[in-house]
C-alpha cells in the first residue's frame, strides 16, 4: 500500500498557479525529493502535504485516506507528520531537551517514557550532553540536530523537510546531508525533502522529483535522472550538458554538421521528426588524430576556449562548418591547446532524447 | 481553516473592534447631521456651528497656533537633533535626558508650571525681572496667544526631535564625504546634503505638530480661556456644557476631523517617499562633526530650550507641590507633605480620582493590547479574508483627535441599546480605542519578529493552533508585550482631551480633576497632583528602560 498519494494537486494564489497538477506516490520508507528553482511550487506542495494549505483542486491520501481536497483539510496536528523548517524553528524559550520532548508530550506519552526516548534520540543526533541547553546557545549545525531529533522522535508516519541546510555553511551541509540519509536508513520514515540544491537531493533521495513552474518535469532515481533526462530544463538543470537538435530523415538523425544512424540510439523508436538531445560534456571523448571507426559518430571540430579547473579541463570546441559550442570535460592530464583542430567522439547511447516542449 | 474553532474568537474580536472604532465614528458622522429634537436630517447643525464668528475665529485661532507651534518646534528640535547625532557636542545624555523628562510631562502640568513662572504680576519670571530692574511688573504673561504658542511648543518639540534624530541617525558619513571630497566644507556640508536627506522626516514631524497642537485641550483651556481666545477644541468643551449640544459639536469637529485624516496622510506619503535613499538603507558608519568652541554655543541653546521645557517647569512643580504656599518661595519652613497627604489621602475626591487613574489606565491598556494582539494576529497568519482592513480600522484612532473620539463615544453610547455613559466603561474604552494604535503597532512589530514557523512546528507535531499559541507564542511575546503595556499606559494615565467629555461624578481622574480645580488657584494641590502623575511614569519608563533599552519611549513607533 502507499503511504502518500497526490493526485493532480494545484494549488493557486490569486491569478498565479503556484502548483499545477501535481501527482506523486511515495511506498513506506520512501524517501522523495522536490527538486527545483525557487518558485517552482516546492514548498507551497509541502505545505500542502503537511495540511498548512489546502489545495485548490486535486487531493492527497495518506494511508489510503483522503486528509486534503478543496474543500476540507484535516488541520496538521491531526497528521501524524513531522516537519524541519528552513529556519529550524527550534523554540527559544525551551530547552533542547523541552524541544525534543514536546511531540511527545503532545501524545500523552508517559513521563519515564518520553525521558527515556528524548535521552535515547539526542544520543542518535549526538546532542545528548547539550540537552539542557538553550537554543540561542547552540550553533546552526546543532540546532540542525535538535530539529532532526524532535521530529523523529514522534516516529511519524511523513517526515518533511523544507531546505533544511539551506542556512549552513558549506561544510556542515555536505556533513548533513549525509547525516539526513544516516538517519532515514536508520528509521525508514518515508521522506519528502525540498531543495534547490540538487547534490543535496542526489545524496538523500531514493527518487527525485524535480519540479519547474508548478509542474512535475520528471521523477525518478538521482542516476536516472542524470543519464536520461527527459526534458529540456531537466537536462539543464541536473548538472550540465549540451543540448544538440536533430531531426530524423529516414535512417538517419541529421544534426547541425553530423549525421548519426537512427539505430545506433538505444530508443529508435522514439526518435521522430525534430528531437533535441541532451549530451553530457564528459560523455565526449576529444582526440588529436580521427579515432578508429566505432558505433559513435566522429566529428572534426577546433578547439576555441578551455578552462582549468583542478578536478578537470573545461573546454569548448566548434564542429567543423557549424556555429554549435559544444562543451567537453577531461582528465587534468588531458591537455590540448586552444585553436588547436581535434577530433569529437560522439557516442549516441549516451544522448538522451528530449520530448518536445 | 473553517474547521478552526479559534474562528469564533476572531469573529468576537472582530466585532469589539468594530464597537470601539467604527460605532462612535458612524454615530459622530450620524449625530452632525441629526436634528436634535425630531432626529430628521438635517444641516441645521453645521450652520449652528459655523454660522457665528466665534465659532469660526476658534477656528482660525487653532490654525495660527497650529502652525506657529510647528514653526516654534523646528526652530528649537531640528538643531538639537543635529546637534545629538551629528556633532561633538558634550553632555548629550543630559540634554537627553531632558528631553525625556519633556516627554515625561503632561502638556497640561506644563501649562500650570508656565502659569507659575510667567504669570502677570506673581509669575517667577517677572518677580525675578522686577527684582533685578526695580521695574514694578514683569513683562511675561503667559495668558496670550503667545504664551499658548511657547507652552504647547515647549511639549511638542520632542516630536520634531525624535523624527529629526532618527532620520539623521540613518545618514551614513560617506554621504557627507563625498561632499566634503568635492571641496565643500562642514557647513555648506551640513545645509546642501544632511539637511536635505532629513527634511522628509522633518516636515513629517511638522505636520505632526501641527495636528498635535490642534488636537490639544489641556493648555489651551487652561491658558487661552483666561486669555480670552478660544480655539476648536475649548469652543468644543463648551458645546457640551449643560445643555449638551452634541449635533452641534459633531458638526463642528468635523473639519477637524478631515484636516487630521487628510494631513496624516499628506505625511505618510512624505515620510513613505522612497527617493532618499539615506532613510531607507541602514546607515553606514557615521563620524561625529568637530564644532570647536562652537559647541558649547550648541550645548547652551540644548540646554536654554530645555529649560524652558522641562528643568524650570519642574523646579516650580516641585517647589509648588512640597510649599505650604508657592508664592513664599524656596525656604525649608515653607515645605510640607501637607498636599501631597491630602491628594492621596486625605481627601476623597482626589484620593478616588487617583486610585481611577491606574485602574482605569491599566484596564484601558489590557483590553488595547488583547485587542490590537489578536487582531495583528489575525492579520498575520491570515485567518479570516479582507485582513488587511482590520489593520486599517485598529489604526484609525491615530488620526481620529481625542476630543472627536469622545465626542463619538458621547454620541454612540449615552442612548440605548447601549448606555455605557455614567460608568467607568465609557472612560476605559474610550482610553483603550485612543491607545490602540500604539497597542497595534507594537504587537504586531513583536509577532513579526517571531518566524511563523515556529509555531507551524508546534503544529505539526501534534498541537492544536491554541496550544501553539500558549506554550510558543505567548511566551515568546511577553518581553515585547510588556513594553506595549508601558506606552499605552503612560499616555493613558494622563489623557485629558477625551476624558473631560466622557466623565461623571464618581469617575474622575486626576487629569480631570487637575483640569477642574485649576479655577480654584490652588497650585499647590495642582502640582501635588500632577507630581503623582510624573512619579509613576518615571516608574514605568524606568521599567521599560530594563525590559526594552534605553530608546524605548523616543523611537518613532512610541509617537
Amino acid at each position: 500500500m502507499s503511504r502518500l498519494v497526490l493526485t493532480d494537486v494545484s494549488r493557486r494564489f490569486g491569478a498565479v498557479t503556484a502548483v499545477d497538477r501535481f501527482s506523486l506516490i511515495l511506498t513506506p520508507g520512501e524517501f522523495v525529493s522536490l527538486l527545483g528553482p525557487s518558485g517552482c511550487g516546492k514548498t507551497t506542495t509541502l505545505r500542502m502535504i503537511a495540511g498548512f494549505l489546502a489545495p485548490s483542486e486535486g487531493t492527497i491520501a495518506m494511508d489510503g485516506r483522503v486528509v486534503s481536497s478543496p474543500g476540507s483539510s484535516l488541520p496538521p496536528e491531526k497528521r501524524n507528520m513531522s516537519m524541519i523548517f528552513q529556519s529550524y524553528a527550534i523554540w527559544p524559550n525551551m530547552t533542547v531537551a523541552e524541544n525534543v520532548a514536546f511531540g511527545l508530550e503532545v501524545r500523552r506519552r508517559p513521563k519515564a517514557e518520553i525521558r527515556e526516548r528524548v535521552g535515547r534520540i539526542l544520543e542518535v543526533v549526538q546532542m545528548g550532553h547539550l540537552a539542557s541547553r538553550y537554543p540561542q546557545e547552540l550553533s546552526g549545525g546543532q540546532q540542525q540536530r535538535v530539529a532532526l531529533a524532535r521530529a523523529i522522535v514522534v516516529q511519524p508516519a511523513v517526515l518533511l523537510l523544507d531546505e533544511p541546510l539551506s542556512n549552513l555553511d558549506a561544510n556542515l551541509r555536505e556533513e548533513m546531508r549525509y547525516e539526513i540519509r544516516r538517519l532515514h536508513d536508520e528509521f525508514h520514515i518515508t521522506t519528502v525533502y525540498v531543495t534547490h540544491d540538487q547534490a543535496e537531493a542526489m545524496v538523500a533521495s531514493d527518487r527525485i522529483a524535480v519540479m519547474n513552474q508548478g509542474r512535475v518535469e520528471q521523477v525518478d532515481a538521482p542516476r536516472a535522472l542524470y543519464a536520461r533526462p527527459r526534458t529540456r530544463f531537466v537536462a539543464g538543470f541536473i548538472g550540465r550538458t549540451n543540448l544538440l537538435d536533430g531531426e530524423s530523415r529516414g535512417d538517419d538523425v541529421v544534426f547541425d554538421g553530423f549525421t548519426i544512424p537512427r539505430r545506433a540510439f538505444p530508443e529508435p523508436a522514439a526518435i521522430e521528426g525534430r528531437v533535441g538531445f541532451s549530451l553530457r560534456p564528459q560523455s565526449i571523448v576529444l582526440h588529436r588524430q580521427p579515432p578508429p571507426s566505432t558505433r559513435a559518430a566522429v566529428v572534426p571540430g577546433r578547439l576555441v576556449q578551455r578552462a582549468y579547473l583542478g578536478e578537470h579541463w573545461d573546454y569548448t570546441v566548434r564542429p567543423a562548418g557549424t556555429r554549435l559550442a559544444l562543451r567537453v570535460t577531461t582528465r587534468p592530464h588531458e591537455v590540448f591547446e586552444v585553436d588547436e583542430k581535434v577530433w569529437l567522439e560522439l557516442d549516441p547511447s549516451q544522448m538522451a532524447a528530449l520530448q518536445p516542449e | 481553516m473553517a474547521s478552526d474553532r479559534s474562528l469564533v474568537v476572531w469573529l468576537l474580536l472582530i466585532a469589539l473592534l468594530l464597537l470601539l472604532v467604527i460605532n462612535p465614528l458612524a454615530r459622530l458622522l450620524w449625530a452632525s447631521f441629526e436634528h436634535p429634537d425630531t432626529g430628521a436630517f438635517t444641516l441645521e447643525n453645521y450652520a449652528a456651528a459655523y454660522g457665528r464668528w466665534r465659532n469660526v475665529e476658534a477656528l482660525i485661532n487653532s490654525m495660527i497656533v497650529g502652525l506657529s507651534v510647528a514653526v516654534v518646534c523646528t526652530i528649537f528640535g531640528v538643531p538639537m537633533a543635529w546637534a545629538v547625532s551629528r556633532t561633538d557636542m558634550p553632555a548629550k545624555s543630559l540634554v537627553w535626558a531632558a528631553v525625556l523628562g519633556t516627554f515625561i510631562m503632561p502638556n497640561y502640568l506644563g501649562a500650570v508650571a508656565w502659569i507659575l513662572m510667567a504669570g502677570p504680576n506673581a509669575g517667577w519670571l517677572n518677580r525675578i525681572y522686577s527684582a533685578l530692574t526695580g521695574a514694578s511688573a514683569g513683562p511675561f504673561n503667559v495668558y496670550s496667544m503667545t504664551g499658548l504658542v511657547l507652552v504647547i511648543s515647549c511639549y511638542s518639540f520632542p516630536y520634531m526631535f525624535v523624527f529629526t534624530r532618527s532620520a539623521l541617525e540613518l545618514i551614513s558619513s560617506e554621504m557627507e564625504d563625498a561632499a566634503s571630497t568635492l571641496g565643500a566644507g562642514a557647513l555648506r556640508t551640513t545645509l546642501r546634503v544632511t539637511l536635505p536627506l532629513a527634511l522628509p522626516a522633518i516636515m513629517g514631524a511638522f505636520i505632526v505638530v501641527f495636528l498635535e497642537a490642534i488636537a490639544l485641550f489641556g493648555s489651551p483651556a487652561l491658558i487661552a480661556l483666561p486669555a480670552r481666545f478660544q480655539v476648536m477644541t475649548t469652543t468644543l468643551w463648551q458645546m457640551f456644557e449643560f445643555p449638551p449640544r452634541v449635533q452641534v459639536a459633531a458638526a463642528y469637529a468635523m473639519p477637524l476631523l478631515l484636516i487630521t485624516v487628510f494631513l496624516f496622510w499628506l505625511q505618510y506619503r512624505i515620510i513613505a517617499r522612497k527617493g532618499f535613499v539615506a532613510l531607507t538603507g541602514k546607515g553606514g558608519e557615521r563620524r561625529l562633526m568637530h564644532l570647536g568652541p562652537w559647541r558649547w554655543v550648541m550645548l547652551g541653546y540644548c540646554l536654554l530650550i530645555t529649560s524652558l521645557s522641562f528643568f524650570m517647569p519642574m523646579a516650580v512643580i516641585l517647589q509648588a507641590a512640597f510649599a505650604r504656599a508657592w508664592g513664599r518661595g524656596f525656604s525649608w519652613d515653607n515645605v510640607t507633605l501637607r498636599n501631597l497627604r491630602f491628594v492621596l489621602f486625605d481627601q476623597t475626591a482626589t484620593r478616588m480620582a487617583t486610585l481611577n487613574t491606574f485602574v482605569y489606565a491599566a484596564a484601558a491598556s489590557l483590553i488595547a493590547l488583547g485587542l490590537a494582539l489578536a487582531i495583528a494576529y489575525i492579520v498575520a497568519r491570515r485567518l479570516v479574508p479582507f485582513g488587511r482592513v482590520l489593520t486599517y480600522v485598529a489604526m484609525a484612532p491615530f488620526v481620529i483627535p481625542g476630543i472627536v473620539l469622545a465626542i463619538g463615544f458621547y454620541a454612540a453610547y449615552t442612548a440605548k441599546p447601549l448606555v455605557l455613559y455614567g460608568t467607568a466603561w465609557i472612560l476605559i474604552l474610550a482610553f483603550a480605542t485612543r491607545f490602540l494604535p500604539i497597542a497595534y503597532t507594537n504587537s504586531d512589530a513583536a509577532l513579526r519578529s517571531i518566524n511563523p514557523e515556529l509555531e507551524d512546528a508546534a503544529r505539526i507535531l501534534g498541537g492544536s493552533r491554541l496550544l501553539a499559541l500558549r506554550r510558543v507564542v505567548a511566551p515568546l511575546l511577553q518581553r515585547g508585550l510588556a513594553g506595549a503595556f508601558i506606552l499605552v499606559f503612560i499616555p493613558a494615565t494622563r489623557e485629558l482631551s477625551s476624558a473631560i467629555f466622557l466623565y461623571t461624578t464618581g469617575t474622575q481622574v486626576l487629569s480631570v480633576l487637575l483640569f477642574d480645580k485649576s479655577d480654584e488657584g490652588n497650585f499647590e494641590l495642582l502640582s501635588s497632583m500632577g507630581l503623582i502623575l510624573v512619579a509613576v511614569t518615571v516608574a514605568m519608563v524606568l521599567l521599560g528602560f530594563r525590559l526594552i533599552g534605553r530608546d524605548f519611549l523616543l523611537r518613532r513607533t512610541a509617537t
